[in-house]
């Protein structure tokens, strides 16, 4: 494997200064109370009232949203313009799929690392209840052979070639969870990593009971300030993630059925990510930035990798994307003081454990001498993951990002990896460190 | 080209293409009215153009505010007498109809207010053309003065657009939008800013065939139809208003009924008909009731303090309220309170405002944006206005403020909306207690106009000034008023309210209570006020004043209070309530009606209001009246409670007062006051003739 670059490394310094994210709510089978924008601009805004400079003094608006609504066409753009960011401050909007808003981060640290920016917000965010019923391409095309029929006798003879089965829906996020290229669905490909890597159900399930229980721990420790209150207009208000199961145990996990390979599968909604609705924010800074306005350093972005893998097996994502990282910055796992990788699936993060350990699977497809040290599962995903409080595509990968960050503040730790699975068959992660 | 002097009200261009563009821009004034002088100016003009014979005619205005807000209010109020009144509405229906009889054709391009006079200006050209934004509003809003169309507006809208969107428009006084104009037929485009000019040379250049009513609108004006039609409007407006303190919408009805088919017809008797109401002591007090709102108006005219951020505390029904109104306004919002949850119910209330006030999505977007629900206080540094509106407590309003004042910026504002407390028992915490003033808003905050501008000796004055002007930037009316226990309006309500409460406790009914007040013009009877308000509320700002002002509380109230019925939202006070609806209580047939009630409840409000004004808890009776008209609807009409004592006589009512007194006790003991109030006679002077 080549020695790849990090401008991370020799540009300028990029801090993560701030950031705020709504509760993640579970779809409920209806469109949620919150567009995304909606999502977005509310946690930016309690956001910007933390900070001593005017929301029109960012450079760059970046937001990583997978499926933005209809009305939501770059969608960072109607959110800084919501924000009052000013008419004169660019906005962009990257789509990475499941990594979109690690993409955000990434984008906005290589515009502060280049000196082209000074300070970045930058975020994720993704309404997936609110993902679109679409009509066929059958039933486009009959709409427009009968709209050009022109005389009733066409018009009729257009009219007879309806069929009832033309208003079967395409449902948009099943359509964005399944491979276009390869076909499986993203359970799928779970699916298939449970089995070469010879994961039991129950080890799943004991996975995603887990991210429950610590989920409920960090919420009842007040390990999650990060969340900002969201309020509709018909009085409601969500302060916590609702996808939170405390009532869950082992007995209740096995008891469902498999989802996507029915009948004989592992995979189950319990101990698979939940589709939910959220943003994250955090905010990017330089070296100057954070001098002039007087702000208080959260952590630095040290290095991040994106990496290419078998889109049946994008599961393995995370350790494609870590490992040249890792080996670049010369360090073992030992060296991470805290990890978080994106909860997709539980087999899919305990593929990647397996992997990452497995001296054949590090010679054979990192290209690397020997395996890496076993990660510490205590230091995994310490407060849940998106088992627990869900996985809104576009929004998880910021989400992460700044718990890491604060779990190092909290704790006075040094560095910490975030990585994610990207469906189509990739692998994203972030090294941060702590600063003193 | 012809060009005359930009400095004169008015001034006409003529284009390459040979259309005439005459201009409004009157003089020393940032607002279009059409006065007797105006009138007179254009009328010339008309004269002019008709000789230089151009392909037509465009009406506009240079003003930024408007095309034309309406007749010279001022006017009206100057006229002595009805044929006075005849002969200039008559002279105006002269200066229309020839703009109506151009030989060329003629259109308005509205923009901003265009209201009363000045859409029966534009009611007269061939065509009108409306810019397509929120700031353009055409009405015909007469009716709140008194009157109605006097200028060949009804004569000519109901031909236009048929009777019913005529009559509604006129008869509701409320005013419309380009677009609404446009779907009644009012207006021939609703266009934006730079498509307006071009319109408006193309309807010259290629006139088409005028807007007619449709054949269901002109069915609604025929012989046969009007009597019925007449009828249901009828009974629309006396759900508004009662003929004997509103006779002008009744007499359009009439005019209409009578003379909807013959537009000449209609024209003499609208004039005649608007003679009469304009002299009438209703119409009279309603333009001073308008008056006295431009005088509160102009309070804060030369403030510069321009306030962007307001952080309000507390998310109850004021504090919440306050907060939407001005993120309505248009002001940066962040409502705090202990918790997420006391917040939510603020930001539903709030959402529900846009919608119903705004309409158009984007705009209901941007004010629920400006309004951020912020229970960690994060607002506080970036506000130029802070206002607390927690519950009545001295102590923690104090103990907010002591948290509150540093983190606030160096020239913030902070109010306290505090219906009863004495601005010296709340600031003695503060750093600067000199800063501290009172912003007391009414309920419901989206409709009662007034805001108390509570203030004493030792209030900073840059600090009385930028609550005057805040106040007037989110267009409610400052009244300045010293601070003494209820302030103005609360005072002067309460003993009229406590009256109220006697009579029940003498077993007078209390629909008949109720019936009484409406019947002399209060939008709501005393009781029903009291239950609406909520009794433990009166209650404690009862007992407040008594301390204060050494009167009593009727036992009666501090017994329902004991007993759990504090009115409409707990169910039930002094009526039942069945699902926030009241139960309508009938009064026994046995019962014998006694104009003394409303008497009494009448003078002891009369009374308080003496004893303000000679205290300087209000500079004058003119802002006294308004404060009582837009703070508590006092009988608009009557024109304010010192209004009211001088039409009626200072002295008799001060005699009815020594009456009660002697027959009811020390409650009824006429203030000192009274000596000053005008055409007062002292009694023993009277005793000489």
């Amino acid at each position: 494997m080549a020695e790849s670059i990090n401008p991370l490394a020799t540009g300028q310094p990029v801090y993560l200064v701030d950031g705020r994210r709504t509760p993640f709510l579970r779809a409920r089978g209806v469109p949620g109370p919150f567009h995304a924008a909606d999502l977005a601009l509310q946690a930016a805004r309690a956001l910007l009232y933390q900070q001593p400079f005017a929301a029109d003094a960012f450079d760059q608006v970046i937001l990583g949203c997978v499926m933005p609504g209809a009305d939501e066409a770059n969608i960072a753009r109607v959110v800084a313009l919501r924000l009052g960011c000013g008419e004169q401050t660019p906005a962009w909007t990257v789509q990475r799929n499941c990594a979109s808003g690690l993409q955000a981060l990434d984008s906005a640290a290589q515009e502060i690392a280049s000196g082209r920016s000074e300070l970045v917000l930058a975020g994720g965010v993704e309404a997936m209840s609110h993902a679109p019923l679409l009509f066929s391409e059958a039933m486009a095309r009959w709409l427009g052979k009968f709209n050009q029929a022109r005389g009733s006798a066409a018009r009729v003879k257009s009219l007879l070639a309806f069929r009832p089965a033309l208003l079967q829906p395409v449902i948009a996020l099943l359509r964005g969870l399944t491979d276009p290229v390869v076909g499986l669905n993203m359970g799928q490909t779970a699916e298939v990593l449970a089995h070469r890597f010879g994961i039991a159900r129950e080890h799943m399930d004991s996975f995603a009971l887990r991210s429950h229980q610590r989920l409920a721990a960090a919420h009842d420790g007040g390990r999650l300030d990060e969340i900002e209150p969201v309020y509709d207009d018909k009085g409601g208000y969500y302060t916590a993630d609702d996808g939170l199961r405390r009532d869950t145990t082992m007995e209740k996990l096995a008891r469902l059925k498999p989802v996507f390979d029915k009948p004989f599968g592992k995979v189950t909604a319990g101990n698979s990510a939940q589709i939910t609705d959220g943003a994250a924010w955090l905010i990017l800074a330089s070296e100057s930035a954070v001098e002039r306005h007087g702000l208080k350093v959260l952590a630095r972005v040290c290095d991040s990798q994106w990496a290419g893998v078998d889109p049946r097996q994008m599961g393995l994502g995370p350790v494609h994307a870590m490992a040249p990282l890792m080996a670049r910055n010369r360090l073992d796992s030992g060296d991470i003081d805290f990890w978080e990788i994106n909860e997709a699936f539980a087999a899919q993060v305990q593929a990647c454990l397996c992997a990452w350990a497995d001296a054949d699977y590090c010679r054979q497809e990192l290209g690397l001498a020997q395996a890496f040290a076993p990660i510490d599962e205590q230091r995994l995903n310490v407060d849940g993951g998106g088992i627990s409080l869900g996985h809104p595509v576009g929004a998880s990968g910021a989400r992460i990002v700044l718990h890491l960050a604060n779990t190092l503040k909290r704790s006075g730790a040094r560095r910490g990896l975030a990585s994610l699975c990207i469906g189509g068959g990739q692998g994203g992660a972030m090294l941060i460190e702590g600063v003193s | 080209m012809d060009e005359q002097s930009k400095d004169a009200d008015l001034y006409s261009v003529i284009d390459a293409d040979n259309v005439a563009w005459l201009h409004f821009n009157k003089r020393d004034s940032s607002t279009n009215v059409l006065s007797a002088e105006i009138l007179e100016t254009f009328y010339a003009e008309l004269l002019r153009l008709v000789e230089l014979s151009p392909r037509g005619l465009v009406l506009l205005s240079d003003k930024a505010n408007g095309f034309i807000a309406g007749a010279d209010v001022h006017e009206f109020a100057r006229l002595e007498n009805h044929d006075q009144a005849l002969a200039a509405i008559q002279r105006g229906q002269e200066v229309f109809d020839r703009l109506a009889a151009l030989p060329f054709p003629s259109v308005a391009l509205i923009h901003g207010f265009c209201l009363g006079g000045g859409l029966e200006m534009a009611l007269a050209c061939r065509y009108r053309i409306a810019r397509d934004d929120a700031s353009t509003r055409l009405g015909l809003p007469e009716v709140r003065l008194g009157i109605h169309p006097g200028f060949g507006g009804s004569a000519r809208l109901v031909p236009l657009v048929g009777a019913p969107h005529a009559m509604d428009l006129m008869l509701s006084g409320r005013s419309i939008d380009g677009r609404a104009a446009k779907r009644r037929g009012i207006v021939d485009y609703v266009l934006p800013e730079r498509h307006l000019k071009d319109a408006a040379r193309q309807l010259i250049l290629d006139p088409p065939f005028p807007h007619r009513a449709t054949h269901l609108q002109r069915l609604s004006n025929h012989a046969w139809i009007r009597p019925a039609l007449a009828g249901l409007f009828r009974r629309q407006v006396a759900k508004k208003a009662r003929p004997e303190h509103y006779p002008a919408p009744y007499a359009l009805i009439d005019l209409w009924r009578e003379h909807g088919d013959d537009p000449r017809a209609m024209m003499h008797a609208e004039a005649a008909s608007v003679a009469d109401l304009i002299v009438s002591p209703t119409a009279q007090n309603l333009i001073r009731a308008f008056q006295l709102q431009e005088t509160l108006k102009s309070l804060g005219r030369d403030s510069r303090f321009r306030p962007r951020h307001v952080h309000v505390v507390g998310a109850g029904i004021m504090g919440g309220d306050i907060a939407a109104w001005c993120a309505l306004r248009g002001l940066r919002v962040t409502l705090a309170d202990q918790s997420p949850e006391r917040i939510a119910p603020a930001v539903k209330r709030a959402a529900a405002l846009f919608k119903a006030k705004l309409k158009r999505p984007q705009a209901v977007q941007a004010a629920m944006d400006r309004l951020m629900p912020d229970h960690r206080g994060l607002g506080v540094a970036y506000a130029d206005v802070v206002i607390e509106a927690i519950f009545e407590d001295a102590g923690a309003k104090r103990e907010l403020y002591r948290h509150l004042e540093p983190r606030m910026q160096e020239h913030a504002v902070l109010a306290t909306n505090t219906s009863s407390l004495p601005l010296q028992e709340l600031r003695e915490v503060l750093q600067r207690p000199d800063r501290l003033v009172g912003l007391h808003f009414f309920n419901p905050v989206a409709k009662m106009q007034l805001v108390e501008i509570v203030r004493d000796e030792n209030t900073d004055e840059t600090c009385v000034k930028r609550a005057i002007g805040f106040t007037r930037l989110i267009d409610r009316l400052p009244l300045p008023v010293r601070s003494t226990p209820g302030f103005l309006i609360n005072r002067i309500l309460m003993p009229y309210l406590l009256e109220a409460v006697e009579l029940e406790t003498e077993g007078v009914p209390t629909s008949e209570i109720d019936r009484q007040a409406l019947a002399f013009g209060m939008p709501m009877g005393p009781i029903e006020l009291a239950d609406t308000v909520g009794l433990d509320i009166c209650l404690h700002v009862a007992e407040i004043l008594a301390t204060h002002l050494d009167s009593t509380v009727p036992q009666r109230l501090r017994d329902l209070v004991a007993r759990g019925r504090l009115g409409r939202k707990s169910g039930h006070g002094f009526y039942r309530y069945n699902k926030g609806k009241m139960v309508k209580q009938k009064i026994p047939r046995s019962y014998q009606s006694d104009a003394a009630i409303m008497d009494r409840m009448l003078l002891r409000m009369l009374n308080e209001a003496v004893a303000c004004l000679r205290e300087g808890v209000v500079t004058d009776t003119d802002r006294l009246d308004a404060g009582m008209i837009y703070g508590t609807g006092f009988a608009p009409f009557r024109g304010g409670p010192c209004h009211y004592i001088r039409s009626v006589g200072a002295d008799i009512l001060y005699q009815k007062l020594q009456a009660l007194e002697q027959s009811h006790g020390a409650r009824f003991r006429p203030d000192a006051g009274w000596d000053e109030m005008a055409g007062f006679t002292p009694a023993d002077e009277e005793t000489e003739h």
